[in-house]
């Protein structure tokens, strides 16, 4: 058999099992067997791997082994004879111009080679300019014949010497090659079966399969992605907080009304006119329409008296109120605007029942965004009133929210809000940071919010509030808003997203 | 959240005791302030101006501590230390007097009718035989920078004048004119300007330039003068320079002139209240007479001190602990609000001084209760509140749909809910003044111009973003554009809009008409002429979106 007809697979194969047959218990070595039957390296690696994809037919143990190549110049001075022999051949009797022996592909390096060897003689005087003549009768190409060694893996046989003088005119290269020691597997023998791939109805029918070898499966390679579509995962994280109020029995706001008037963002929790919230520089105002029209006149005229001159206990803020102020039409701030509507209308009720209500929805700033503040973010908000509520009411109740987060670790810290008091600061202790970092802000509703509305006195209502954008980041390990929100998410971000568990 | 600096080796001085850093942060979460940073003058220089500018800068420790934005008392490091130390029960908390000055001495203020136009009302004190050091004088001005930062709006409400009453004599003036006939050497300049000068002189000065507008286009500025026509200052810009205090004034003349006269008497009372430490009479101002053209007299500083009472049951049940009458009034006491117990136990008579302004209600005196008493020992309860929960159906809708839509195949997307008048109209090849879009006053940039009247844009932006994706790209969205709608109290509502798109190198209608049919399916709504759905062609692009 002919080595050109090895290379084919699995004859090639075989012809390596009978090898390993003759080699016995001991087993060979890729790189022997390779020069042995004729072949590139690399050609018998692919009978090794194909063996191997096999089971037990064979065991290889990779070794790393370094190993004499030729550079292609040297693979060329193999077939072609070496420069200085080219250039001998290339010279008549007669001799040839310098000129024109310089034109040669190896005239260059060819002719010094040659002359320093005295093969060739240049006579300066000739006519027509330097010739070039042949100094001996013939040459024996020992640079072709040593390389040719090389060729055949006997590259050892050369003395170091001439191994360097060939590595020094980049005829040989030293490499690192990984090469396999071979013996009999378990399994051993000299012919190789088709594998199967997959199992078919045909092989169940006529029962085949019982004599079929099929093909290991290839763990180490990852599976086809089902096609599908994926949900966003700000809004994952937004259906888990959603349910966490629904499985603590809160009924969900409706906050779909982006547009709010000051009234009822500001003046309805007893937020002052001239409050820097308030600014230009933080709250986004409307051109058009540019103010609300219709309030509940005599709520109106009792918030305009708490602000103004106080009442129900306080000395309100004493300054004079602006009904254009209340009229102004914003985005909203905060979903807290909501919530003043809803319990507002809870004060309508004719009889008070106590309520829980929660929302998450969009609100919006007119602030310096960077990497984690977009002008527009989603808020989470709770609100419980009830008669006779306590701060540590609401401390309990943050406690079991944040624990469906899987956040175990709260601290409270005194803090100012102005439509809470008391107003407590929501922290929790951050492992990956080492250290206590705020997760949201809660307190009581002021009296001189409720009051105004109708509430009866003794209700308190309890409240607090966190942004849906924070937590998310955390979760998911994002540090660039934009990444997240918006047009410029990222959609692989998207399509790799794991489930939102966040108690897990 | 205003935010105080303070040496950290004069607060401990000051607290008669040294802290580790973590012992004072522990202390400032305790009493509702933070610890924000710990940083040096240089630190402070070489992160604004590069580490080559900082040097020769000291490297005295400095704490920065964030204080509520209602507690002016702490804005100092006088009042943060008082404030603490009461806290602790290291002292007792001044009582701050107002006295009259000996044979009937006392400055006096005029306020004339012109002021009514631009800035009408005005008060004052007298800080009497203060003594001043650097670090103190530097308090000094810094609380009047914070105090014009926060409670008085940048100047826009109350603006504070400080000066050297032993270079001026009273009764002083506060008038308007014309900015051409006002004519005074300002503070720290070498020569005369005129008011319109004076304009112009610091609309390039990083921090007055912020303040020119409050008076700029009046036709009278305010300015005060004493009886022999020297400017004390023109609020609420600048002071003059023959007034201005150092570390060897003794006597001080201090003024507010305001829009709002609360904050005006608050603003005082906190100056005065904070510095009269240094006065050879500790804690006692000096009264100042002011006199409005109609003729009413009023003496400031107020420093009223204020009683309310508070049934101890009720700080209990809103706090939710127990504590005894007795405990509860050494509770208030240690936040500066001197309570005792009164009628058989049954009230707490608290007294709230002038410089607790954030009391207004029982529900403050409460919060203090409740921080004296430590949040974090309150016993964590759960309400009995009992609700059954509702979802919103129209959300309830959407939660129900999204995850459908998902399974079909497509990807969710969120896009912002403001955008570019472009967005909605040019690049859809529609007019802006054909749709409904509600207009912001005051974007900053373009990118929030309007509230968006489709999901489109942002679906499509969102392909833009992610060409470099495989194809094809298939988004939904399902969330609320808004437009004008005059039946809504706010003239704008909401509306819930689904959106999708198939992105890929052939159009693939019958993929997003596929995906109609979906959602109508998913809505039990059946392709049918009489009574279903259906499709027409139509020709006016924005009936579509």
């Amino acid at each position: 058999m002919s080595p050109a007809m090895a290379t084919d697979g699995p004859a090639l194969a075989e012809l390596l099992l009978q090898r390993l047959e003759r080699a016995g218990g001991g087993g060979l070595g890729s790189l022997e067997a390779a020069a042995a039957l004729g072949l590139e390296h690399q050609q018998l690696v692919g009978a090794v791997k194909s063996l191997q994809a096999l089971g037990e037919v064979i065991e290889a143990e990779q070794r790393s082994s370094k190993r004499w190549e030729l550079t292609p110049e040297g693979k060329e001075i193999v077939q072609e004879g070496s420069h200085e022999a080219r250039v001998f051949d290339s010279i008549p009797a007669e001799g040839l111009p310098q000129s024109e022996l310089m034109k040669l592909p190896s005239g260059k390096v060819g002719f010094s080679k040659a002359m320093s060897n005295k093969w060739v003689r240049l006579d300066k005087n000739a006519d027509g300019g330097p010739r070039v003549f042949r100094a001996v009768e013939s040459v024996q190409d020992l640079v072709q014949e040593k390389l040719q060694l090389v060729q055949r893996g006997e590259a050892e046989s050369l003395e170091e010497k001439d191994r360097n003088e060939l590595k020094k005119r980049k005829l040989l290269m030293e490499v690192n090659i990984k090469t396999y020691w071979i013996r009999k597997g378990s399994a051993f023998s000299t012919t190789v079966t088709k594998q199967e791939t997959d199992l078919t109805p045909e092989m169940l029918a006529s029962g085949s399969w019982r004599d079929l070898k099929f093909k290991a499966y290839n763990f180490e390679a990852l599976g086809i992605m089902p096609e599908s579509g994926h949900l966003h995962p700000l809004l994952k994280v937004r259906t888990q907080f959603r349910q966490i109020f629904l499985e603590m029995g809160f009924t969900e706001m409706p906050t779909n009304n982006f547009i709010e008037s000051s009234f009822w963002n500001f003046d309805a929790l007893f937020q002052p006119q001239q409050h820097p919230a308030r600014d230009q520089h933080d709250t986004f105002f409307l051109q058009d329409p540019a103010e609300a029209t219709d309030f509940p006149t005599d709520y109106l005229k009792r918030v305009k008296k708490i602000h103004s001159q106080g009442g129900y206990g306080s000395q309100g803020y004493k300054y004079d109120w602006k009904l254009e102020e209340a009229r102004k039409n914003i985005l909203r701030t905060h979903t807290t605007a909501v919530s003043a509507r809803m319990l507002y209308r809870l004060a309508q009720q004719e009889k008070f029942t106590p309520a829980k209500y929660f929302s998450i929805d969009r609100v919006f700033r007119n602030e310096t965004l960077d990497a984690t503040h977009l002008a527009e973010f989603h808020q989470i908000e709770g609100v419980v009133a009830d008669y006779g509520l306590t701060l540590g009411d609401l401390m309990g109740t943050l406690r079991e929210f944040f624990t469906k987060l899987g956040i175990s670790q709260l601290r409270f810290k005194p803090a100012y809000n102005p439509y809470t008091e008391p107003s407590m600061e929501v922290f929790s202790y951050h492992r990956g940071l080492q250290k206590w970092v705020e997760v949201g802000n809660s307190g009581i509703f002021r009296p001189e919010m409720l009051l105004p509305m109708g509430l009866p006195e003794g209700v308190s209502v309890i409240a607090w509030g966190l942004s849906l954008e924070r937590p998310t980041m955390i979760k998911y390990g994002i540090n660039n808003i934009r990444e997240l929100v918006g047009h410029k998410v990222n959609l692989q971000m998207v399509y790799d997203g794991p489930l939102c568990r966040l108690d897990a | 959240m205003p935010t105080v600096s303070v040496k950290r080796e004069l607060l401990f001085q000051a607290l008669g005791r040294s802290y580790t850093d973590e012992e004072f942060d522990e202390l400032c979460f305790e009493f509702g302030l933070e610890l924000d940073e710990i940083t040096s003058e240089k630190d402070i220089i070489s992160k604004e101006q590069g580490d080559g500018k900082a040097e020769g800068a000291s490297d005295i420790i400095i704490y920065k501590i964030d204080v509520p934005a209602n507690r002016y008392d702490l804005l100092c490091l006088e009042g943060l230390v008082r404030g603490l130390q009461v806290f602790k029960e290291r002292i007792k908390a001044p009582r701050y007097k107002r006295i009259m000055p000996a044979n009937g001495g006392v400055q006096r203020l005029i306020i004339t009718e012109e002021t009514a136009q631009v800035r009408p009302h005005a008060v004052a004190a007298v800080l009497r035989n203060i003594t001043f050091s650097k670090d103190r004088y530097d308090s000094f001005i810094d609380l009047q920078e914070k105090l014009h930062q926060n409670i008085c709006r940048k100047r826009a409400l109350v603006a504070i004048g400080t000066h050297d009453l032993d270079t001026i004599s009273g009764p002083f003036t506060y008038t308007a004119r014309p900015p051409s006939e006002i004519r005074f050497k300002p503070l720290n300049q070498s020569k005369e300007y005129t008011a319109s000068e004076i304009m112009d002189l610091y609309r390039t000065d990083s921090q007055l330039k912020h303040y020119l507008h409050i008076i700029e286009n009046k036709p009278l500025y305010p300015v005060i003068y004493d009886s022999n026509g020297v400017v004390l200052s023109m609020p609420p810009i600048i002071n003059g320079n023959h007034t201005k205090i150092s570390l060897n004034t003794r006597n001080v003349f201090v003024e507010c002139t305001a829009t709002d006269i609360t904050k005006a008497k608050i603003v005082l009372d906190i100056l005065v209240t904070m510095f009269s430490e240094y006065c050879e009479k500790q804690f006692t101002v000096e009264a100042a007479e002011v006199t409005y053209h109609n003729g009413k007299t009023c003496i400031y500083p107020e420093l009223a001190y204020r009683r309310e009472k508070v049934k101890p049951d009720l700080i209990n049940k809103k706090i939710g602990i127990s504590e005894t009458p007795s405990s509860l009034a050494k509770l208030l006491t240690r936040m500066c609000l001197k309570s005792h117990v009164t009628g058989n136990g049954n009230n707490i008579e608290i007294e709230i001084p002038p410089t607790r302004a954030d009391i207004i209600h029982a529900c403050d005196i409460i919060e203090d209760a409740a921080i004296a008493y430590g949040y974090n020992n309150i016993q964590m309860t759960i309400p009995k509140t009992y609700t059954i929960a509702n979802q919103f159906p129209l959300n309830k809708l959407t939660e129900l749909l999204r995850q459908d839509l998902a399974a079909a195949g497509f990807t969710e997307a969120l896009t912002f809910a403001l955008c570019s008048q472009e967005d909605i109209a040019d690049k859809l090849g529609v007019d802006i003044s054909s749709t409904k879009a509600v207009h912001i006053a005051n974007p900053k940039t373009a990118e929030f111009q309007v509230a968006r009247t489709s999901l489109l844009p942002g679906l499509l932006k969102t392909i833009a973003a992610n060409r470099k994706m495989p194809l094809p790209l298939k988004l939904f969205e399902i969330s609320d554009i808004v437009v004008k709608d005059s039946t809504k109290d706010v003239g704008a509502r909401n509306q819930r809009n689904l959106c999708a798109i198939y992105y890929n190198k052939n159009p693939g209608f019958e993929v997003i008409h596929g995906l109609l049919d979906r959602v109508m399916q998913l809505l039990a709504v059946p392709p049918s002429k009489e009574s279903g759905y259906l499709i027409k062609a139509a020709e006016d692009f924005q009936k579509i979106f």
